[in-house]
């Protein structure tokens, strides 16, 4: 049986890692190799890492702490931030990351997707698009550049078209639920679930594994993405990496599909 | 010696520090003459089947390769990619494969049990292998490694099927044909599951 995937999201930020609130307020919560380290013993499913710095500075991908990551990583690495060409995603691969992910580049420009996907393959290909409920209503608009420029696009029409465009994998990231820890937004996330036929990844909001079993109990096999739940213990949020052994992941899928 | 082969595909580093870990020797090959010493080859490889036949025989590794594995009979593992371009065609490309296993790549997408499935296929999933093979020694029950694909090996022989995944079909997601093996999913990214397999690939 396919698993659904239970994937933890670092974020880059002056070259450490970094936890937000609502796409603010960065905190500073350790090194990336170390991460990476803790999570290959813990056998996590696989492994987003984010440079939000990239994109807003507009600098090139950081090359050499990618190739250190990927070195170093002994699970799937999806890798994104600053990727505006597929040159650049070309690079990235070679460096031995499994997928590149784009955001504000697809989004802006939204042929980049097939041309990235011709060149490294689309399964490879994941495009990740920061989302916030509408005041009125019950669309949501897609956000670039950390949340800071609103598209007025609608995330159902964004994903439809993503996925014709060539995009291998789907991550929807809730601006409203980033480090709040109250549980995904399974609406959003059905949603998405039933407008696409390519793998999708939700990030955002999660606080307990029991966030996540609602997740996969809402959608099935799914990608269930969480920066604060596995870097963060305790209600002071002291800063500590875990995650699920493999007989606690296991168990979660069995209660959340049977 | 074990020797990945670098022609521009595929996770050769992951696979590198992979075999230090486990204390294989094991050292990259970008040119025919790095073959030399070979003992054992791996043939990673991701992305587009044509891509990778193409860059295969621009590496220039394409003739030494064969030599080595169907005249000197060394071990070779391809894996994702690599394990593809090993048979005759895919429903993928144009081009033909290297052909030592017999077989076809087929799409999930021509298959009406797969396609409704979202593709690629990706994540853990089960992989259950055919008994009394070395390669999956102590894997022989609970096995499970990562996939990142849309298309699958088709066997002409089914003798040749080494283990077995199932996403909306069963398919083969493993190959073994004499000294050549394949893996759909990636060793190098499956943890101890993965570490295993190459491990005992390495001691063949």
């Amino acid at each position: 049986m396919l698993r659904p995937r239970i994937t933890p999201c670092l974020l880059v930020h002056k070259g450490g890692l970094v936890k937000t609130v609502g796409f603010k307020t960065p905190k500073y919560v350790g090194d990336p190799i170390n991460a990476v380290k803790i999570f290959n013993e813990k056998e996590a499913d696989e492994l987003v890492v984010l440079d939000i710095d990239a994109t807003v500075n507009n600098t090139e991908p950081d090359y050499k702490m990618i190739a250190n990551l990927a070195a170093e990583c002994r699970m799937p690495l999806c890798y994104g931030g600053g990727v505006k060409s597929p040159e650049q995603a070309k690079r990235i691969i070679g460096l031995g990351v499994e997928k590149v992910a784009i955001s504000s580049a697809a989004v802006e420009h939204p042929e980049l997707i097939t041309q990235i996907a011709d060149e490294i393959g689309r399964q490879s290909v994941v495009v990740v698009l920061d989302v916030k409920k509408r005041l009125f209503g019950k669309d949501y608009d897609v956000f670039t550049r950390n949340a800071r420029t609103n598209t007025k696009c609608s995330v159902f029409d964004l994903a439809v078209e993503v996925e014709k465009l060539g995009a291998g994998e789907l991550v929807i990231n809730s601006i409203d639920m980033d480090g709040v820890m109250k549980g995904y937004d399974l609406a959003l996330a059905e949603k998405i679930r039933q407008a696409v036929n390519i793998p999708i990844t939700i990030l955002g909001g999660a606080g307990s594994l029991d966030d996540i079993e609602a997740l996969i109990r809402a959608c099935g096999v799914i990608g269930a993405s969480a920066g604060s739940l596995f870097v963060f213990k305790g209600v002071y949020k002291a800063v500590l990496i875990n995650y699920p052994t493999m007989a606690q992941r296991d168990e979660l899928i069995r209660k959340a599909l049977c | 010696m074990i020797h990945v082969v670098d022609y521009g595909l595929g996770n050769v580093q992951a696979l590198l520090t992979m075999f230090k870990r486990l204390g294989f020797d094991a050292t990259r090959a970008k040119t025919a003459s790095d073959l030399n010493e070979a003992s054992k080859i791996i043939l990673p490889g991701v992305g587009a089947f044509d891509h990778a036949i193409e860059l295969l025989g621009r590496s220039g590794m394409r003739s030494v390769l064969e030599t080595l594995v169907l005249k000197n009979k060394v071990p070779v593992l391809g894996i994702c990619v690599g394990m593809q371009i090993m048979g005759t065609s895919s429903e993928e490309g144009r081009l033909a494969g290297l052909g030592w296993v017999p077989g076809k790549v087929r799409s999930f997408r021509s298959n009406e049990r797969s396609a409704i499935l979202p593709l690629p296929h990706m994540g853990w999933n089960d992989v259950q292998p055919k008994s009394g093979l070395p390669i999956f020694a102590g894997l022989e029950s609970d096995a499970r490694f990562y996939f990142l694909h849309s298309y699958f090996f088709e066997c002409d022989e089914p003798s040749h099927v080494a283990a077995v995944a199932s996403y909306g079909i069963d398919f083969s997601c493993a190959v073994s044909a004499c000294n050549v093996h394949g893996v759909q999913f990636h060793p190098e990214k499956s943890h101890h599951f993965g570490a295993q397999l190459l491990k005992n690939f390495a001691v063949l």
